[in-house]
């Protein structure tokens, strides 16, 4: 193994623990038992326990959920088209502006994206709500899906589906039997991410949402808005813990597989 | 039989177009009753697949490309031609508050006084409040500065990864991706314990007998400097770390070879390859900033001007549609030029890296 | 060359002006762009030959492939196949399937998925589709890795697997992209006669991509030889090898020494002046040649002999001196300069061992070959 130098860890341990040492206390004032946010006040559990009986708390968790849901299936289907034309396509007419409309939603402030949907579901809908706000977070999170979808297109050997169409495929059968299975694992990860997109949105979100569809970063952000509240500690902890374990499950497999497929390898040759 | 044969032998008996036909109507009937709230955008979206599905008979592939193109002409283009056509129209107390409001029913002359009342009213009035303009310098400001605070903390972790060895690297990898999929909401808050008054910082601080009263931090621009670049820093590190990664070793081994010091292979070499790594991270990094609207209003004081949280509280607090949407539109003018610049980039890489 | 015909009967349909071919390419030009890739371009390929397309890389071989399978459209002109026009057949209507160079085996589905892929999107019975797979699957002797994936297989038995899949369907016509590019030689020698025994065993038409010249002179019944879009001669490999009709196919096709001069018609044949004061070459050539005619004369190296006195029994004779030796285990190569400068390569066998080997650097030697030893070319 080759030898770090000094400044190369130094640079390393400093940079990870700018990136981890808000969170870390994040989560350990979390099981502050005093009311004071950074005193220690002794290890207690009881702002989990007032976060689990506060209703506003677990009814915007299930709209965020329900929302993140629709968003990440719809915008994962539009984001394949979207790649799969972008990278297959060919030729057309708008194809400039269509890509650029695929990349621009990527940097677009939040507040424009927000406040440009809600002035034309003003003039489309008669009440905001879930509905809405699925149709908001799709248009830009599948941008991002379309992104991550491409780039696994691009790598994709396209003999693939020439061979499959040589053997008597339509584009749809060569699509569904053999361009899906192979992008599969992008297509996913396009999935998760379009599902934490939606599940982390607060501008476009509050914009764009109706009576009876609080989301919890809505919520999250009218609580916080005043200062520090153990129960958001709480919940963040939650979401940390939940993101941490989903990510270390996603790239154990994806390196037990890769692991496999090495040792395969080997052993055919 | 496989789901994909199902379908080609339904579109070979033509029970597609029955079905698209049945869809089209049930569409019409539910626009023309409008029952209940969404009826119309239900009603729309059945048409939509009816003529998805005809349109597949006729051209296969153009019926596949409007179905994302037509999304993204609805939900991304329109919105912002009717940002653009508010944000000439004059504010009122009325549903929607503004004025005029396009009557299709009136015809032509409808039209014409609908054109004949749109203005540059709410511009003239941006221009004339010093609010507007010394928002938007400030808001540049603090992205520009911000912006390069994360490139000079991002290039040495990006470095240093790349650097690292080929077992640690996924493993860093990880550890850089990680907080993006945690809340941005959650790691911005993260910092409102550690800054206040009664934090973390300033009880550490105390405790060390550094300071004998607590600093002010929280809500002043500092914070915000602070949060921009802790929330953003993977967005820095990622592409300037694709860069230096795929960095042929043996190029500096040649620099050495030629006559460099380490030193000189770094500015000589290293550099000049990582350029677009850079650029690129400071678009993605300046651009969303500009109009960052999270940061400054939980970190940021009330002397913190960010056009974002302007048009937010012009928005929802003072409800003032028109002057929102050319704050907006200039907001978005302003943008233009590095969106286009930062295409230009990933494209030139994409060319490159082919 | 390998010229392993087995009948008694010379396979030879091209001979035989009653004989339909089972591919006509009319007049056929193919541009991307302003590139043109095949230009005005007419061939016949007939059933059951092993045809070979070869070329260097950019030559058109591989568009002309692709034009069979459906991949490419032409850009004018008539492809037939059993005297029907399939320009306008898209490649998953079409009776021709394509081994890939790549093999494109698809990497989530077992060999045997593979292999039934094709099959599946036909009307065959699924119990027929099992029969037919494992009839594949013994022919190209895979029956062991059946049920394993595409990546737990070696490059070898994947080149097989991707040979089955494109059989399986029994086209009338198989089309082999680089097939044994990505083999190694050793491998790559067994598989080309593999490959001969199944094309023979199926009776399948096979039009082969290959830039490998050896390649095509040992598995094909006739090769064409292509450059810049054009057909520059299709013949038998021994015909392309012996009777090479320009110097671009002589000088593609092994190992080949041009001498360009002036013709001089005589008695029985025509005497080629190469050089001030050489003597000059004696040729026989059936073309119509006329005094003063620039030519070029081309000989291959094996035709030429290397002895310390002239051979009287061959016409022509030439004095040099060993410029080089290239060693090459079963022949040596010897590079002569003759006295008026031109330089010449005549290769020997080694039938004796290295130790007792005649001739050194520096040595004086005669160079003798017959007058139909070389071929008389005129463009």
């Amino acid at each position: 193994m080759k030898k770090m130098s000094w400044f190369n860890l130094t640079s390393l341990t400093l940079g990870f623990a700018f990136l981890y040492i808000p969170m870390i206390i994040l989560v350990i004032f979390s099981f502050n038992g005093g009311r004071n946010v950074a005193i220690w006040g002794g290890f207690s559990t009881k702002w989990y326990g007032e976060l689990f009986h506060d209703e506003k708390f677990l009814d915007a968790a299930w709209v965020t959920l329900r929302v993140a849901f629709a968003t990440a299936t719809l915008s994962t289907v539009l984001g394949t088209i979207t790649a799969y034309v972008l990278v297959r396509g060919g030729k057309f007419y708008g194809r400039t502006l269509f890509s650029g409309m695929t990349y621009a939603p990527l940097v677009m402030p939040d507040v424009i994206l927000g406040l440009s949907l809600l002035l034309l579901f003003k003039a489309m809908f008669n009440q905001m709500g879930m509905l809405t706000i699925v149709l908001a977070h799709t248009t830009f999170a599948m941008c991002y899906v379309s992104v991550v979808v491409s780039s696994r297109l691009l790598t994709f050997d396209q003999s693939l589906e020439e061979a499959a169409s040589d053997l008597g495929a339509s584009a749809f059968d060569t699509f569904i039997n053999v361009t899906l299975p192979n992008i599969a694992p992008a297509v996913i990860s396009g999935w998760l991410l379009a599902f934490t997109l939606s599940l982390d949105d607060l501008v476009i979100a509050s914009f764009t949402t109706g009576p009876g569809a609080t989301t919890l970063p809505i919520e999250i952000f009218s609580e916080v808005r005043r200062g520090v509240k153990p129960q958001i500690n709480a919940l963040s902890t939650i979401m940390i813990a939940i993101v941490t374990v989903g990510v270390l499950i996603f790239s154990f497999s994806s390196k037990r597989r890769t692991l496999k497929r090495i040792a395969d390898e080997q052993q055919a040759n | 039989m496989r789901f994909s044969q199902t379908l080609e032998s339904a579109y070979a008996s033509k029970a597609d177009l029955v079905l698209a036909a049945l869809l089209a109507v049930a569409g019409i009937a539910l626009i023309w009753l409008n029952q209940a709230d969404g009826s119309h955008f239900t009603g729309g979206l059945l048409i939509a697949f009816a003529v998805f599905v005809t349109a597949y008979r006729i051209n296969r592939r153009l019926a596949v490309i409007a179905v994302p193109y037509l999304w993204l002409l609805v939900f991304f283009l329109v919105p912002f031609i009717i940002v653009v056509k508010i944000s000439l129209s004059d504010p009122a107390i009325a549903i929607p508050p503004y004025t005029p409001t396009l009557e299709l029913s009136e015809g032509w002359t409808g039209l014409k006084s609908f054109f004949g009342d749109l203005d540059f009213e709410n511009f003239e009035f941006l221009a004339s409040d010093p609010l507007y303009y010394t928002a938007y310098l400030s808001s540049a400001k603090i992205a520009i500065i911000s912006t390069a605070i994360t490139l000079l903390v991002a290039f040495p972790i990006a470095y240093g990864m790349a650097k690292a060895s080929e077992e640690w690297r996924p493993t860093l990898m990880m550890l850089v991706i990680l907080p993006f999929w945690t809340s941005f909401l959650i790691r911005v808050y993260a910092w409102m314990g550690i800054l206040g008054r009664e934090g973390f910082l300033n009880s550490f601080l105390l405790w060390l007998g550094i300071i004998d009263d607590p600093l002010t931090m929280l809500n002043t621009n500092f914070a915000v400097y602070v949060g921009i670049v802790y929330t953003y820093l993977p967005f820095m590190i990622l592409p300037i770390y694709a860069t230096l990664e795929k960095l042929d070793v043996s190029l500096l081994e040649a620099a050495e070879d030629l006559g460099c010091t380490r030193t000189q292979g770094f500015w000589l070499v290293t550099l000049p390859l990582s350029m677009p790594g850079i650029i690129a991270g400071c678009f993605l990094v300046f651009i969303p900033v500009l109009g960052e609207f999270v940061i400054p209003s939980l970190l940021g004081g009330s002397d913190t001007l960010m056009i974002g949280k302007i048009l937010y509280e012009e928005f929802f607090s003072n409800r003032d549609w028109p002057v929102a949407s050319a704050v907006a539109v200039i907001l978005l003018l302003i943008l233009v030029v590095p969106i286009v610049l930062f295409q230009r980039n990933q494209q030139k890489q994409a060319e490159a890296d082919q | 060359m390998a010229e392993l015909s087995k009948t008694p009967v010379v396979f030879a349909p091209w001979n035989d002006p009653n004989e339909k071919p089972l591919i006509q390419f009319k007049n056929v030009t193919k541009r991307f762009g302003d590139f043109t890739a095949i230009d005005n371009l007419t061939l016949d390929i007939y059933a059951k030959e092993f045809f070979a397309l070869l070329g260097p890389s950019g030559c058109g071989k591989t568009t002309l492939m692709r034009m069979l399978a459906g991949f490419e459209m032409p850009s004018e002109g008539q492809i037939l196949l059993g005297g029907q026009d399939i320009v306008k057949v898209p490649p998953n209507k079409r009776p021709v399937n394509m081994m890939f160079q790549s093999y494109a085996l698809f990497p989530h589905l077992s060999v045997f998925d593979n292999i039934a892929f094709g099959l599946r999107r036909s009307d065959m019975p699924k119990d027929q589709i099992k029969d037919r797979v494992a009839e594949m699957l013994r022919l190209t002797r895979l029956e062991k890795f059946a049920k394993r994936k595409p990546h737990q297989i070696s490059g070898g038995q994947r080149q097989r697997v991707a040979l089955a899949r494109s059989l399986a369907k029994a086209p009338k016509l198989l089309l082999l992209d680089e097939p044994l590019g990505a083999l190694d030689k050793k491998l790559r020698n067994d598989t080309q006669f593999e490959l001969m025994d199944i094309q023979e065993k199926t009776g399948t038409t096979f039009v082969i991509v290959t830039h490998d010249q050896e390649e095509a002179m040992t598995v094909a019944s006739r090769i064409a030889v292509m450059d810049n879009g054009k057909l520059i001669q299709v013949d038998t490999p021994s015909g392309i090898y012996e009777e090479p009709n320009s110097v671009y196919v002589a000088d593609f096709i092994g190992d080949v020494n041009i001498i360009e001069g002036n013709a001089k018609v005589v008695d029985g044949g025509i005497e080629i002046h190469y050089a001030e004061g050489a003597a000059p070459i004696h040729a026989k050539t059936d073309k119509h040649i006329t005094d003063g005619q620039r030519v070029s004369y081309a000989i291959r190296p094996e035709k030429i002999a290397v002895t310390s006195e002239p051979m009287a029994d061959r016409a022509n004779h030439a004095h040099g001196t060993i410029l080089d030796i290239g060693y090459l285990g079963h022949l040596s190569s010897y590079f002569v300069t003759l006295g008026n400068g031109q330089k010449v390569e005549a290769s020997m066998t080694n039938s004796r061992r290295l130790s007792r080997r005649d001739f050194t650097w520096e040595d004086n030697v005669w160079l003798s070959w017959t007058d139909t030893a070389g071929v008389v070319l005129t463009e």
